[in-house]
């Protein structure tokens, strides 16, 4: 089983369906602890990500990626277009010119893309941001031998991911003004990137 | 939710619109990318100096594009920091051979863009400087935080180096100066009330109505505490002392004091606070020998004030001086 250009499509509604269904969650979960924007910010280019797909034909499946990444840097802004941006930008120079990508070359492409966001954001393990639901996603897809199965597991390890945030003090981004009490709130990047895998799971997993 | 806007998705465009109407005799307002330019740009053998930020700090910086101070201004969304396309396009579009300097506010999404922004840039074979700003002493510079936010200083960086490019000052001696004043420079805020996105409709934190918070930022971050609300004096000294501990200013230095209003504090309110401030600058020995009391970066419609001390030295003088024309900021022009 591999994936296809149409498929990284898929995934691409999807995940634009989730953030737009969960803008009003990412702007809360982005106000209790950073500037309240995330859930807007990410639904405005999404939106101009589909726009852009569909609007010329897409050589691949890399290329696809490319052009949410594009869209995504001119359309964003705050710290999670330059995020996003680099982790597709990234993902889809990996898989660029791949017509049937196998579970080793989307792994590898993730974690293209996790470096690419770690030398943007300059975020380690622990800084209570979206590293710590990408992290874990990664490494369990890189850890299976069936892409279905590690679409899931990585869903899941993104969301385990994603609830850790919760006691972290955050030293990254806005939130870290708020020092001890950024505790006990769940960060909005790590949920943002948790419906990535999530939509990944759902448009890729056979 | 009650504004004075038509959709809050449609804010900034809007407001850009209205910019237009009003400057466009010395603007050149462009909507995709969003940009406001000097009408005379680029203005040849001077060094450019853009910025850029989230609106809702209005008139920073887009009020202060014009001869003596910015050549352009990219607008974010409210509180929003704008996209690197937008810096791009500005710094090809300011570029008059001698270089371009970038303004830069210390936030996680500003420093991001510029960054994106100077990468897409290479290749242009323009060069660019950064200066950064980050003169908010309510924030503890560490390792472990984003680091301190740029305010108030980033108001004065721009008029003094938009007058020492004026002068035909090179690039490394416009971004030398900048970085100068930034170091000198030291900021607290405070707010009474807090302001209201109009994407969120909701306000970006709760404050008691008896309370104020003391160290808040321009987008309504959390400051260091809250207190009951006092008399001004009390507010000054709470954010005077801080100020005045950070950087060591010393009796007998010259200083601009800077008393700004953050969107919803009137005028003679803040004329109360800079009584209170020459006060308190007197007693350390500090001689006030420029000041600036107005809205000039705020948050939206937020109630409160923040205080800048900068130590000057005869360039930062000279250049704060020097005429000024643009639609936020003007004199001798």
């Amino acid at each position: 089983m591999s994936i296809s250009r149409d498929d990284v499509l898929r995934w691409m509604e999807l995940f634009a369906a989730a953030v737009a269904e969960h803008r009003a969650e990412l702007v809360a979960l982005d106000t209790a602890i950073g500037d309240g924007d995330h859930g807007t910010n990410m639904d405005r280019g999404m939106r101009k990500a589909l726009e852009r797909l569909g609007a010329s034909e897409q050589a691949d499946a890399g290329a696809a990626l490319k052009t949410v990444a594009m869209a995504l840097i001119s359309s964003v802004g705050g710290a999670a277009g330059p995020l996003y941006g680099t982790l597709f930008l990234q993902m889809g120079s990996a898989l660029a010119g791949n017509p049937e990508i196998e579970l080793a070359d989307y792994a590898q492409a993730w974690r293209k893309g996790l470096e690419g966001v770690q030398a943007r954001g300059k975020a380690q393990p622990g800084d209570k941001t979206m590293v710590d639901a990408l992290i874990p996603g990664v490494e369990a897809l890189e850890r299976a031998s069936d892409l279905s199965d590690g679409l899931r597991a990585a869903a899941q390890a993104a969301e385990t991911g994603m609830k850790a945030t919760i006691p972290l003090v955050a030293r990254k981004g806005r939130a870290s003004y708020l020092g001890e009490r950024s505790r006990d709130h769940q960060d909005p990047g790590a949920t943002s990137t948790y419906y990535l895998f999530e939509a990944a799971a759902a448009a890729l997993a056979g | 939710m009650k504004k004075l806007i038509n959709t809050p998705d449609g804010v900034v465009q809007d407001e850009l619109h209205g910019f237009q109407a009003a400057h466009g005799d010395r603007v050149r307002v462009s909507f995709d990318p969003a940009m406001i330019v000097r009408i005379d740009a680029p203005v040849k053998g001077k060094v450019g100096i853009i910025s850029g930020g989230g609106s809702g700090h209005e008139p920073m910086h887009g009020g202060f594009v014009g001869p003596g101070m910015l050549d352009a201004a990219c607008p974010g969304e409210v509180f929003t920091s704008p996209t690197p396309d937008q810096m791009a396009e500005a710094t090809k579009a300011v570029d008059g051979g001698a270089g371009v300097i970038h303004v830069v506010k210390n936030y996680t999404g500003d420093v991001m863009n510029f960054d994106m922004a100077a990468e897409l840039g290479k290749g242009e074979g323009i060069e660019v400087e950064t200066i950064l700003t980050n003169d908010d002493v309510a924030v503890e510079d560490s390792l472990y935080t984003a680091g301190r936010r740029g305010v108030g200083v980033t108001v004065l960086v721009e008029k003094i180096c938009g007058g020492a490019a004026e002068d035909r000052r090179s690039l490394q001696q416009v971004a030398e100066l900048g970085r100068r004043v930034n170091a000198n420079g030291r900021s607290m805020g405070m707010a009474l009330t807090p302001c209201i996105t109009p994407a969120s409709g909701n306000p970006s934190f709760e404050l008691a109505d008896d309370e104020v918070e003391i160290g808040i930022g321009i987008h309504g971050e959390p400051g260091r505490f809250r207190e009951k609300v006092g008399p001004a004096s009390q507010v000054a000294e709470r954010l005077m002392t801080p100020i005045l501990e950070d950087l060591p200013f010393s009796s007998g230095d010259r200083v601009l004091a800077f008393v700004n209003g953050m969107g919803g504090t009137p005028l003679i309110e803040l004329y109360v606070v800079y009584a209170e401030v020459a006060k308190i600058a007197q007693q350390h020995g500090l001689r006030i020998e420029r000041n600036l009391i107005g809205s000039y970066i705020t948050s939206l419609e937020m109630q409160g004030c923040s205080i800048t001390l900068l130590k000057l030295d005869e360039e930062m003088t000279r250049y704060w001086d020097a005429p000024v024309n643009t639609p936020g900021l003007r004199w001798k022009a």
